[in-house]
């Protein structure tokens, strides 16, 4: 078993390092081929392993070696497969394997093939350390690491402008959540003097709440940088520069995923301090309708689905915070395999559109793109929860956790949320694939994507329907490490009539969708409709205006303070006293240089001095030779 | 101060030494400079000759002998290549003499 | 009391002769000066009963030492103002004050010396040239006989230095080569 481990674990960066010989020569079909092998064959071993654990054999445990072993500090480098860390395995490698066979295709005609799949093997390899990790350092390992090829991938076009700046705002947005992650981790060293799991969880009960207070806060705040929270939300609707498969695998499926994961790993801490839960739960119903609403009249179709990721991210963390934290694990695999499918769909139409984003420009697709318009389709039905697709399971089942425990607000903005999931949802689907057909205006030819593209993306396609039926299994076995809370609603009646009702609201909304927006009578915005010139419209549509502020108050100043630090301090401080120390060592060696003038006259003249110093050191021996007596009766009066 | 003793020898022979060291010194003029070193030499014969007459020995006198001897000698070559140079280079001016510079 | 008239007068005459020499800028004048100098100091060796010694130093270094000088000064056409420009004066004075009084210390400290025995004492009744004489050919003949040869080396080396047509010797030359030098000397002067 321990095979398997290594397997599924060093797969990925065999791949990457086999990817980075060739990265500086033009594409090669073999590493596109063997990179998505390799992938594969993580996947089969994080299949295994699960297979394993589903059929109650016991945990994985190996520690390769020790990382740090000074003073009281223990770090190795351990990784653990228990049912939390075997269902994300799972989830990534398979999304991963998806992704590599679609992107051959996807970036057949990119200079940097062979780099891309260097950088995305690079990146699963950051996220399966993450995830099989028994250690918060080794977590912290992959936490980074993960950032690190986000940022690579996000400004893989590094020659535009705008891939480079969204990258570092990715990266330096994740950066700045990772130093209260770091807080974190301090604080759990510090108080339980260890940093693996199983023993700092154990010691943690005895602890003091304001000190589990702390470390929840803070270990929430890294959580936050890395899923994407308010108020560090920016940069995930930034992060579509990037190529399409990137933000399928990373910014649908695992990366921003990393930090629910967190959070369902750390529910012995979090289940000791429920107020922080209480406070995780609303910030992420926040986040659900807050992105949702952006999401509403957004005219990038990669943005709606990072929307609407984000909005997904705030249902898990709504879970996790209410303490339901199979549920949320639960919802963070079926959105995995349906956003990513969904994103993958918007590659394919986006190549066919000839990278055209705005879906006011598309329509009727679905004649010259038959099976894209079933799997996205399909996955909009399935993001919208709808029975009996994957959706419905997780998400009607946060509601539930919401209702059960009283918390009606938290209920309503989900409720609410839902319903504005359907609507955006399938206001892209009706104005990409429906009506009448736009692209035509713009002379585009579209056509469908390469076939065994479409043949990889059908996996995805039929976990995105079937996994609701893995309820029952995935809960009891994940149920050995988290708590099986189940809720119950008391009345039978009440719980079929939030059902019915849920669904009910949701199927309104798709159609109130369709019927606005597949028609024949629509045209590309122009910028002069009543619409749009609305108060609510333009709020919506410029993101709250949130970015504007944080150029203009964070950001900007911010510059300001480093110039001055760079001409002030540093050049005029720092560069002249080490450049003052050469001038004195210059300046002697100037000086002394006469020494050698083969001058005659100067010579002498040296020669005079020496003599005098000379001199002057036998007067001074001569003296202490001869007064010694006396001397050493003032020193010893002095106290030496 | 009237009664004459070993010390005033020594410290005229003193003041004379550094009155030599300023000439050696000062001059830019080889010719010149030869002669601040004859007054070196000079000041020295004068304290051997003192030392010799306070304590009543001859090897002070023997000395200062010699000395006048090497002196006389020391001249002699020292011109000869004065000579030499001057002939080579037009000119005995300290200051252009640089050949050994580095 | 003469002795300390005698001292002081030769002393200021001594120092005041050679600060001339050291500083002023004429070449013939510090020539003189040097001379009168000398000259002063065999009044020392006078009175410290150094006969001989005065007297070698007023033929040597009066008379052999300071022609040299003088035909070197004809030669070298130093007549003439000697230009010399000093980069920094205070160096100068700075270091000769400096060594005149560390000197001055050192000499004039008083010399702790109990016991110094003669190794060649002066015998009273005899001369000071007898008793130099005995000691220069008895227990200093080698460092004298070396002196000797070392004077012979440097007048060769002086005059091979020195010397003009140091290949033809007019001695081993016939009469007629005689003649024809003559000519071709001649020739040159009337051209």
């Amino acid at each position: 078993m321990e095979l398997y481990l290594y397997i599924a674990l060093f797969a990925p960066l065999v791949s990457s390092l086999f990817a980075a010989l060739f990265t500086a020569t033009p594409k090669k079909m073999f590493t596109g081929v063997v990179a998505s092998l390799l992938i594969i064959s993580a996947f089969v071993s994080s299949t295994i392993l699960l297979v394993h654990i589903l059929t109650g054999g016991e945990i994985v445990h190996v520690e390769l070696m020790t990382w740090m072993a000074t003073g009281g500090l223990y770090i190795p480098f351990g990784f653990v497969v228990d049912q939390v860390s075997v269902t994300m395995m799972m989830v990534v490698t398979l999304v991963s394997s998806v992704v590599h066979v679609y992107s051959v295709g996807y970036m057949d005609h990119d200079k940097g093939f062979n780099r891309f799949f260097s950088y995305l093997s690079a990146f699963v390899f950051s996220m399966m350390v993450l995830v099989m990790s028994d250690n918060f350092a080794g977590l912290f390992i992959g936490w980074e690491g993960v950032g690190l090829c986000s940022w690579l991938l996000i400004g893989f076009w590094y020659h535009k402008e705008s891939a480079t700046w969204a990258a570092n705002e990715a990266f330096i947005m994740n950066r700045i959540a990772d130093l209260g992650m770091l807080i974190g981790l301090f604080l759990v060293y510090w108080n339980t003097g260890t940093l693996q799991y199983d023993e700092a969880f154990a010691a943690m009960p005895s602890l003091d709440t304001d000190i589990l207070t702390w470390m929840g806060i803070f270990l929430f705040i890294g959580a936050m940088g890395k899923s994407a929270q308010f108020p560090l939300h920016t940069w995930l609707a930034d992060a579509m520069e990037g190529p399409t498969p990137v933000s399928a695998l990373i910014h649908a499926a695992t990366m921003v995923t990393a930090g629910v994961y967190l959070v369902v790993r750390a529910n012995p801490l979090f289940d000791l301090i429920p107020h922080v839960g209480l406070f995780i739960a609303s910030l992420g119903a926040f986040v659900a309708m807050f992105a949702a609403s952006m999401a509403l009249v957004n005219r990038d179709m990669k943005r709606i689905i990072a929307y609407s990721t984000l909005s997904q991210l705030g249902y898990m963390f709504v879970a996790a915070g209410l303490g339901a934290y199979w549920i949320a694990l639960f919802h963070l695999m079926a959105h995995a395999f349906f956003k990513a499918l969904l994103f993958l769909g918007a590659g394919n139409v986006m190549h066919a559109m000839h990278d055209e984003l705005d879906p006011f420009k598309m329509g009727g697709l679905k004649k010259p793109m038959k099976w894209t318009f079933i799997m996205m389709t399909l996955a909009s039905v399935a993001l919208a929860g709808i029975y009996p697709f994957a959706g419905f399971f997780s998400k009607d089942l946060i509601l539930e956790v919401a209702f059960a425990q009283h918390h009606f607000i938290l209920y309503a903005v989900l409720l609410f949320t839902a319903g504005l999931t359907a609507f955006y949802s399938f206001r892209l689907v009706a104005l990409i694939f429906h009506g009448e057909e736009r692209y035509k205006l713009f002379g585009i030819h579209p056509h469908e994507a390469y076939k065994f593209m479409l043949i990889g993306m059908s996996p995805l396609l039929i976990l995105a329907i079937i996994a609701g039926s893995f309820k029952m299994t995935y809960f009891e076995m994940v149920t050995a490490v988290l708590p099986d809370t189940e809720y119950h609603i008391h009345s039978h009646l009440v719980f079929w009539i939030m059902t019915i009702g849920t669904q009910l609201f949701v199927g309104l909304s798709i159609l109130y969708a369709y019927k606005k927006y597949a028609n024949n009578k629509i045209t590309v915005p122009d910028g002069t409709s009543k619409m749009e010139n609305s108060f609510a419209y333009k709020m919506l549509f410029n993101q709250y205006y949130i970015p504007y502020i944080y150029e203009e108050y964070l950001v900007k100043p911010y510059r300001e303070l480093s110039t001055v630090f760079w001409e002030q301090i540093d050049l005029k401080i720092v560069d002249a006293s080490v450049d003052g120390i050469a001038g004195i060592v210059y300046g002697t060696g100037e000086k002394t240089r006469d020494m050698q003038s083969g001058n005659l006259s100067t010579m002498l003249k040296w020669m005079v001095a020496g003599t005098i110093g000379l001199l002057s050191l036998a007067v001074v021996f001569g003296l202490a030779a001869r007064y010694s007596d006396e001397i050493k009766a003032i020193l010893s009066g002095l106290g030496v | 101060m009237m009664e004459i003793g070993l010390n005033h020898y020594l410290a005229l022979s003193a003041i004379l030494f550094a009155i030599g060291l300023v000439g050696v010194m000062r001059r830019k003029n080889l010719l010149l400079l030869f002669l601040a070193t004859e007054i070196l030499l000079n000041s020295v014969n004068i304290a051997f000759a003192a030392i010799s007459h306070y304590y009543g020995d001859l090897t002070g006198q023997m000395f200062a002998f010699f000395v006048i001897a090497i002196a006389a000698s020391e001249v002699a070559v020292g011109l000869g290549l004065l000579i030499v140079w001057h002939k080579r280079h037009g000119n005995i001016d300290l200051d252009k003499m640089s050949t050994m510079k580095g | 009391m003469f002795e300390a008239i005698a001292f002081y007068l030769f002393a200021f005459l001594t120092i005041s002769m050679f600060y001339i020499a050291v500083t002023t800028s004429q070449a013939l004048y510090a020539l003189s000066a040097l001379a009168a100098g000398m000259m002063f100091i065999s009044a020392f060796f006078f009175i410290l009963g150094a006969d001989f010694l005065g007297a070698v130093q007023i033929i040597v270094y009066s008379g052999a030492v300071m022609a040299l000088y003088a035909f070197g000064m004809m030669f070298f056409d130093t007549t003439r103002e000697v230009k010399e420009k000093q980069s920094n004066k205070m160096i100068i004075v700075g270091l000769s004050l400096l060594s005149a009084f560390l000197v001055v210390v050192i000499f004039a400290a008083p010399l702790v010396s109990s016991n110094i025995t003669a190794l060649y004492p002066i015998v009273e009744g005899a001369g000071n040239t007898q008793e130099v004489g005995m000691v220069l050919f008895t227990k200093y003949l080698v460092p004298f006989e070396v002196a000797a040869i070392m004077l012979l080396v440097a007048m060769i080396s002086g005059i091979v230095l020195a010397g003009k047509k140091m290949d033809l010797s007019l001695t081993l030359m016939s009469d007629a080569q005689v003649e024809e030098f003559r000519d071709e000397q001649n020739k040159k002067v009337l051209l």
